[in-house]
């Protein structure tokens, strides 16, 4: 990717989270979407951090791989708690947000012991191995989960516009992030496909900021007008 | 194969989030009604109707413009060119796109001409303001 594409995308990516972050804060609702947040500051650290040991090691260095995996993990599992906590929120009003973070708590466990299972009967039994299965795995949980807490938005006919916008942006995201790894596969030789995942990396702090800048907590909408095709 | 297969389901998926994520911009202008002033300027007669749409955007590039509703104008404007495209080359095979389509577009419009009675209130203000000084 030239430099300077990739930069524009990584500044891009940087003031996203930062809007959203600032917005939260001026808000009032930073601790509200505490995780969101989280997720956010998070991505944000975590790029500065591969830009310096980029910068200073280089793309093909052990530095930056080791990095690069671990940060990834970690933010998986940071992207994955914030689905949670936005589930935690839809079902609250059931009195079963408890039993939905148990529950997860439980998929987590389970996901890494499936992929440390996975890791096991490799022969190369590294860390950096586990990470990568962790945060695939990870990523493959969060996204149905995504889907499921969509069908339950719907289903719950959930009226509080931030929390379905914010829902929304996730399954936004996560198709998009999807289907842009597929396309790497079927289409890898065009160039443009390599800009659609770090671009995609963008969309969730803007279009999360976004949500936060434009409706207050208390705004509400019409939950029939949610569905792509009413009934 | 199976990258095809999984490029077509995400797709899919994405095009269904994105209806909703457009549908739940439009939705939230739903609550309110236009006021006399966009009657007026647009000639909506009394509900805003798809083809209102263009003539609203272009009465809304002659307002001041308002940061806050910059970025969703431009969301529902992209869905506005979707529906016009899913309805020229789906409404011969179903009609029912065709009705769906034209009430989507005028949830789009509706949304548009509260956005333009915001840009003329604001406008208002700014004139108010300009003559105290």
């Amino acid at each position: 990717m030239p430099d300077g594409i990739a930069l524009a995308i990584w500044i891009l990516g940087l003031v996203g989270g930062v809007c959203f972050v600032t917005a939260s804060l001026i808000r009032g609702s930073f601790l509200r979407y505490f995780f969101l947040n989280l997720y956010v500051l998070l991505t944000m650290s975590a790029d500065l951090c591969r830009q310096y040991i980029l910068r200073s090691f280089g793309i093909n260095s052990p530095e930056y791989y080791y990095l690069y995996y671990y940060t990834d993990c970690l933010l998986v599992i940071a992207l994955f708690i914030a689905v949670i906590s936005l589930a935690s929120k839809v079902f609250v009003e059931l009195q079963i947000a408890k039993f939905v973070r148990i529950l997860a708590a439980l998929l987590l466990v389970g996901t890494a012991g499936f992929s440390y299972a996975v890791v096991a009967q490799s022969t190369e039994r590294l860390s950096t191995v586990f990470a990568y299965e962790l945060s695939q795995n990870l990523y493959f949980v969060g996204l149905v989960l995504t889907y499921l807490l969509w069908g339950a938005v719907l289903k719950l006919q959930e009226t509080r516009t931030r929390l379905v916008q914010m829902v929304l942006s996730l399954g936004l995201y996560f198709s998009a992030y999807a289907a842009s790894y597929a396309l790497f596969n079927v289409a890898s030789k065009y160039q443009v496909v390599q800009y659609l995942g770090p671009l995609l990396g963008c969309f969730l702090p803007i279009s999360w900021s976004l949500t936060m800048m434009r409706h207050s907590e208390e705004s509400r909408l019409t939950p029939a007008r949610l569905v792509a095709v009413p009934r | 194969m199976m990258a095809a297969f999984i490029l077509a389901f995400s797709l899919l998926t994405l095009l269904m989030f994105f209806v909703s994520y457009c549908r739940s911009l439009t939705a939230s202008s739903l609550h309110s009604s236009l006021t006399e002033e966009v009657l007026d300027v647009t000639g909506i007669k009394a509900k805003a109707s798809g083809s209102d749409y263009a003539r609203i955007t272009q009465l809304l590039q002659l307002c001041p413009d308002r940061p806050r509703d910059r970025s969703s104008l431009h969301i529902v404007g992209a869905y506005y060119s979707f529906l016009n495209m899913l309805d020229q080359s789906m409404s011969k095979l179903s009609p029912a796109v065709h009705s769906w389509a034209e009430e989507e577009r005028a949830g789009c419009a509706h949304f548009a001409a509260v956005a333009l009675g915001r840009r003329i209130a604001l406008n208002r203000e700014m004139l108010a303001q300009q003559s105290e000084l």
